[in-house]
């Protein structure tokens, strides 16, 4: 632990880890409980073009991915509610194309290629820079305040939409804001873990927690708590191991789950029997 | 259909404010196929109004409909005089649905699930106050879960998950319940626990609108009967006797 504190990059990695532990999990509660597990995966494609169009005109790829992700988010929303239906095929149309827009722009920006892409697709914590870890606290400050100031609204919406609607909460609004969070917390995990990874953050701790836990609000903070372990231990284990840092993340958050899977089992028999029939 | 035309008849036209629900001429298409078919409805503050009939017979779209959850396709509906769309008193409303959804699996606890009934009457940047978790435990009492408070919603039974869903609404307090099948698959227990919920709110004034399939227990609780059938109202008056199949036609209301 010591030796890698001696390093800038470290000490800005590290940073960026500890954030994007905590907001991707708190959103991911949410997200998960709308039954929306794919949500960030859609979105992480979209950013993609983002990414690259930030290339092509020259701009700051993390300010052009955060708009092109907002506005994928909006239109997957705008998808999702006008009907169920339809609503996963229009999302998979959406996710080609954020892939393949991606591709073809940055093909267009000079000097760029598929190579440039790798390290948002994959994720390069230890090139973050300190403006990227300002972006991203910013960032992280928004997401937290979103899920601490529309938490309990969140909750009744993301659990039965009629029910928030009958009791008279801004239903599209707070629609659009959960989804607008996710984007948001898609282009804070991007440069942590790789747009193609970025909804494993968001997914798997959740999972994790809610093997173990009873409530909603214990849920959130042992899956973000689990994010941090994550983030925090996978970057450790990285830069020591000299593997990839994104992928080292999540598996050590699946190898998580996967204990807890059998730990989760065994406490959920014994507590529904201390409960009684 | 001629007492359904006294039972509106008998209605004061003074009383236009006092009712929680006033549908004119309501029609409802689902996919272009029309469920409700010109429904006449007004329900009065302090009434106990049991809206029954067969499956597909457009029951829980009627009070999805005058909630605004249904959009109508002819006609006009009104929660306390004003449109749903600019409805903005909805404290006033306590919505019972079919179903507990558990949320993708994330748990949430009795507590938790009761406690968000109170979202109507929480201003956003507060945190939960006394008063809140005064209705909370009162509510919780009410329908006698107090003891698993702290469990996750998904332990529980099909009827003690009804239960948590009436806590709810109780919890925020409000002037009329609207409940989806309250009595559907419940089990004895439950369905007592409801009937002395009902009991102790029609002590109190409030005004409750329900679907059902059948009444059981809470039959003698209830004032009016409105029977749907194919999307038109075939009866509107008096309760049918006993809990037998309430979407028979009565004798009498047979054209």
């Amino acid at each position: 632990m010591i030796e890698m504190l001696q390093y800038d990059f470290m000490w800005r990695a590290l940073a960026a880890a500890l954030l994007v532990g905590l907001s991707a999990p708190a959103v991911g509660t949410f997200i998960v409980q709308r039954r929306l597990a794919l949500l960030g995966d859609g979105i992480g494609h979209v950013a993609l073009t983002g990414v690259a169009l930030g290339f092509l005109t020259g701009t700051a790829p993390v300010l052009t991915a955060v708009v092109v992700a907002v506005l994928g988010a909006v239109a997957i929303e705008l998808v999702r509610a006008r009907g169920r239906t339809t609503g996963d095929v229009a999302l998979a149309l959406l996710f080609y194309g954020g892939i393949a827009g991606g591709v073809l722009l940055i093909g267009l920006a000079p000097g760029g290629s598929n190579s440039t892409l790798t390290s948002y697709l994959f994720g390069s914590i230890s090139s973050v820079s300190t403006q990227d870890v300002w972006v991203i606290a910013v960032l992280a400050v928004f997401v937290l305040g979103v899920v601490a100031v529309f938490g309990r609204e969140l909750f009744v919406l993301c659990q039965d939409e009629e029910v928030a609607r009958v009791n008279g909460l801004p239903v599209r609004f707070l629609s659009l804001l959960i989804a607008v969070t996710a984007a948001l917390t898609v282009v804070i995990a991007m440069r942590v873990v790789g747009l193609l990874l970025v909804s494993a953050l968001m997914v798997v701790p959740v999972a994790t927690s809610q093997q173990v836990t009873r409530g909603f609000v214990t849920t959130m903070l042992l899956a973000m708590s689990l994010g941090v372990a994550a983030t925090v231990g996978g970057l450790t284990s990285a830069f020591y191991a000299g593997v990839a840092p994104g992928a080292a993340i999540v598996l050590l958050a699946l190898g998580g789950f996967v204990l807890t899977l059998g730990v989760g089992r065994f406490v959920r028999r014994g507590r529904a029997r201390e409960a009684g029939p | 259909m001629t007492r359904s035309a006294q039972a509106t008849g008998v209605a004061p036209r003074q009383a236009a404010t006092s009712a929680a629900f006033a549908m004119t001429e309501g029609r409802v298409a689902l996919d272009g196929r029309p469920v409700l078919r010109g429904i006449d409805l007004r329900v009065t503050t302090g009434e106990v109004v049991a809206v029954l009939g067969a499956n597909g017979s457009g029951k829980s779209t009627l009070i999805r409909a005058l909630l605004g959850l249904a959009p109508l396709s002819g006609g006009s509906t009104e929660l306390y005089g004003v449109p749903p769309a600019r409805f903005r008193d909805w404290w006033r409303i306590g919505y019972v649905p079919q179903r507990l959804s558990v949320g993708g699996g994330v748990p949430a606890t009795v507590r938790e699930v009761v406690a968000s009934g109170r979202i109507a009457r929480q201003s956003r940047l507060r945190r939960a106050g006394a008063a809140d978790r005064a209705a909370v435990a009162m509510a919780l009492e009410a329908v006698g879960l107090t003891s698993r408070a702290g469990d996750p919603v998904g332990w529980l039974s099909g009827g003690q998950q009804q239960r948590v869903l009436i806590a709810r609404a109780l919890a925020g307090d409000p002037d009329t319940f609207v409940m989806d099948e309250p009595t559907a698959g419940v089990d004895a227990e439950s369905q007592r626990h409801l009937a002395d919920t009902l009991a102790a709110l029609v002590e109190r004034g409030k005004t409750v609108l329900l679907v059902a399939h059948e009444l059981g227990p809470i039959a003698p609780l209830v004032t009016r009967a409105v029977v749907l059938r194919d999307g038109v109202v075939v009866h509107d008056g008096a309760p049918p006797d006993g809990d037998g199949h309430a979407y028979e036609p009565w004798p009498g209301s047979r054209q």
